[in-house]
């Protein structure tokens, strides 16, 4: 019958229109401000510098001024500075430090290839997306000081990749140490046969 | 005789019925369509030349979306190409992800892990799923159908978005494969949720298929409205659903074989008559196939690593060669053709566009039939610009 289609049609809208009342899997509007979705742990937007004291965030930076990540950048947000003097990593050992270390979170396109690339874990994704500015040339180039977020923080947004993290550097300190004790012990100070803070520490790519 | 005696409405006195004004009778009327429509898709504008409302000529012009893709992928590292992929087509990024994973696989000789395969698997059906659902959608919004299919399926869409943002981070941009596999295993709970899904995508399925399929007002639309036929499609290299519309028996899943296809069983549902409801028909039917791989896949997929441990991320560098890497995109062949020279970067990065070279064929589809129809003809190609302009 012609029209039997548009009636069948419109029974749909219909039971629609009814079920987005009471029913969950027909009504998925969240009332955003007031109400909010919870993040899955994946959730990724900026990046962010990961440091390892609250008290001093930006003294106690993980990263090191290697570079990678400006290099590997697709759009080439990050602007990094290296610094004229050493300071000693949560190792104890003399490291450069990023004297200016920026992100233009204009130009990001959120893609985390700077955090898969670095070979420090000091880089990280974070979950803030409410970072609208005022000013639009400088009010979204962050700096160190706002980019520099404790690894507590961290542990918040992703606690399993965070987990995973700080199990691998825990890992490493612990060879550090062996590694130093069996120098002190050898009674010829010969050189080690590699320096561990220059190896990358992730010998495959991040599985997480 | 006055103007004010003769009314648009009323018939000229006489035998014959004249225009508003005579000395536009039978002159041809060019007009330009797009770029700043919705119903183009995008910043797509189409030239069309009409008679009444008849289209005589239709030139398609394009562009204004370039970004200067591939030069950008010359230009940069294999690894800062992926996430670029993401926004050709910016619906699918986890096809096109996959396609340039496969062409750099291809030309560094990497293997890829089977669970790694499967989820590659499980997101492109999920990618088909999500695209076919919204093209329906956006064809009956171009139809006029104002809204309730779109929004149906933007409420479905949705469900497949949180998937990949769970899985990927991004909902659009997923940036998702890597060369050797894939970035990251799916997270707890993921995979039953996507077996709840795909479980679940045949019952809106029915009641999308209740609303639209047998509905007289989208049968009176797309019927006999824009035909391709078969041996057109063949020579424009047109790929995808719309050349299974035409009744062309191609499906790179079942050509080529890529990734595990091979073990699935699914068919390659073909239209008739090549015509706008035989292209609408044709993507609802793959998505039916498409939930049965999703649901073989979520069910046989295996445990283990989602990367190639051999794979490098950093100083990533491809040995000297050529290759092509392609996959059957929810809108056809989508590929990738890359020359390295050795160094960090492709010597030469190129894109084959299934929604650029389908486009091709739109002043054929379109010749004849009206404006409101070259509207739903062009909704029916299912482009994005992203992926036309590059």
């Amino acid at each position: 019958m012609l029209g039997s289609g548009l009636l069948q049609g419109l029974a749909v809208t219909a039971k629609n229109f009814v079920g987005s009342f009471h029913d969950p899997a027909r009504f998925v509007t969240t009332q955003y401000p007031e109400e909010r979705t919870a993040l899955p742990e994946a959730y990724r937007n900026f990046p962010f510098l990961v440091s390892e004291s609250a008290d001093d965030p930006i003294g106690t930076l993980r990263c090191v001024a290697c570079q990678i990540c400006e290099k590997e950048c697709p759009p080439q947000c990050i602007y990094i500075e290296k610094s004229k003097d050493k300071k000693p990593d949560a190792n104890g050992k003399m490291q450069i430090y990023p004297a200016v270390f920026d992100i233009d979170i204009a130009v990001c396109m959120s893609c985390q290839i700077c955090v898969e690339v670095c070979p420090f874990d000091a880089i990280e994704m974070d979950q803030v997306f409410e970072i609208a500015a005022t000013d639009r040339f400088t009010g979204l180039i962050l700096d160190r000081g706002a980019l520099a977020k404790p690894n507590r923080y961290f542990h918040k947004i992703h606690p399993q990749q965070a987990a995973d993290v700080d199990e691998r550097l825990a890992a490493e300190r612990v060879a550090i140490g062996k590694k130093a004790q069996a120098a002190a012990k050898a009674a010829v100070p010969a050189p080690p046969p590699a320096e561990p803070g220059s190896q990358p520490r992730k010998a495959a790519p991040p599985a997480a | 005789m006055s103007v004010a005696e003769v009314s648009p409405l009323s018939p000229a006195p006489g035998s014959r019925v004249r225009a508003v004004r005579d000395q536009f009778h039978g002159d041809l009327l060019e007009i330009s369509m797009g770029p700043h429509h919705p119903s183009t898709h995008g910043v797509f504008r189409m030239v069309v030349t009409l008679d009444g409302e008849i289209v005589v000529k239709l030139k398609p012009v394009f562009g204004y979306l370039h970004r200067n893709h591939e030069k950008i992928g010359e230009n940069t590292t294999y690894l800062a190409s992926m996430p670029y992929t993401d926004r050709l087509d910016y619906l699918c990024s986890m096809t096109n992800n996959w396609a340039y994973a496969l062409a750099v696989e291809k030309l560094s000789g990497q293997t890829v892990p089977e669970r790694a395969e499967y989820l590659r698997i499980i997101l492109a059906e999920l990618t088909r799923l999500l695209n076919h659902t919204c093209l329906a959608g956006f064809l009956l919004q171009d139809g006029g159908c104002s809204g309730t299919p779109l929004m149906y399926a933007f409420r479905e869409r949705e469900k497949i978005l949180d998937l990949f943002e769970a899985l990927s981070g991004s909902r659009m941009m997923c940036n998702y494969q890597r060369f050797g596999g894939c970035r990251v295993d799916a997270p707890p709970g993921w995979l039953e949720a996507a077996r709840a899904l795909a479980d679940n995508y045949g019952r809106f399925l029915d009641e999308y298929e209740e609303l639209l399929t047998g509905n007289e007002i989208l049968m009176a639309r797309t019927q006999g409205i824009g035909r391709l036929p078969a041996r057109l499609a063949v020579s424009a290299g047109v790929t995808g659903p719309m050349l299974r519309a035409a009744g062309v028996a191609y499906d790179i899943r079942k050509v080529d074989g890529y990734g595990l296809y091979p073990r699935f069983g699914f068919r390659v549902p073909l239209g008739d008559h090549g015509d706008t409801y035989d292209r609408y028909m044709v993507r609802v039917l793959e998505m039916r196939e498409s939930i049965k791989i999703l649901q073989q896949a979520l069910r046989d997929i295996p445990a283990g690593p989602v990367m190639d441990p051999k794979a490098r991320l950093r100083g990533f560098r491809a040995k000297p060669g050529e290759a092509y890497g392609r996959i059957e995109g929810p809108k056809g062949e989508i590929g990738f053709y890359l020359i390295s020279e050795g160094g960090p970067n492709p010597y030469r990065y190129r894109v084959r566009p299934p929604s650029f070279i389908n486009l091709t064929v739109l002043e054929d589809l379109c010749l004849g039939h009206t404006v409101a129809d070259t509207i739903v003809i062009l909704g029916s190609i299912d482009i994005v610009l992203g992926e036309v302009d590059r």
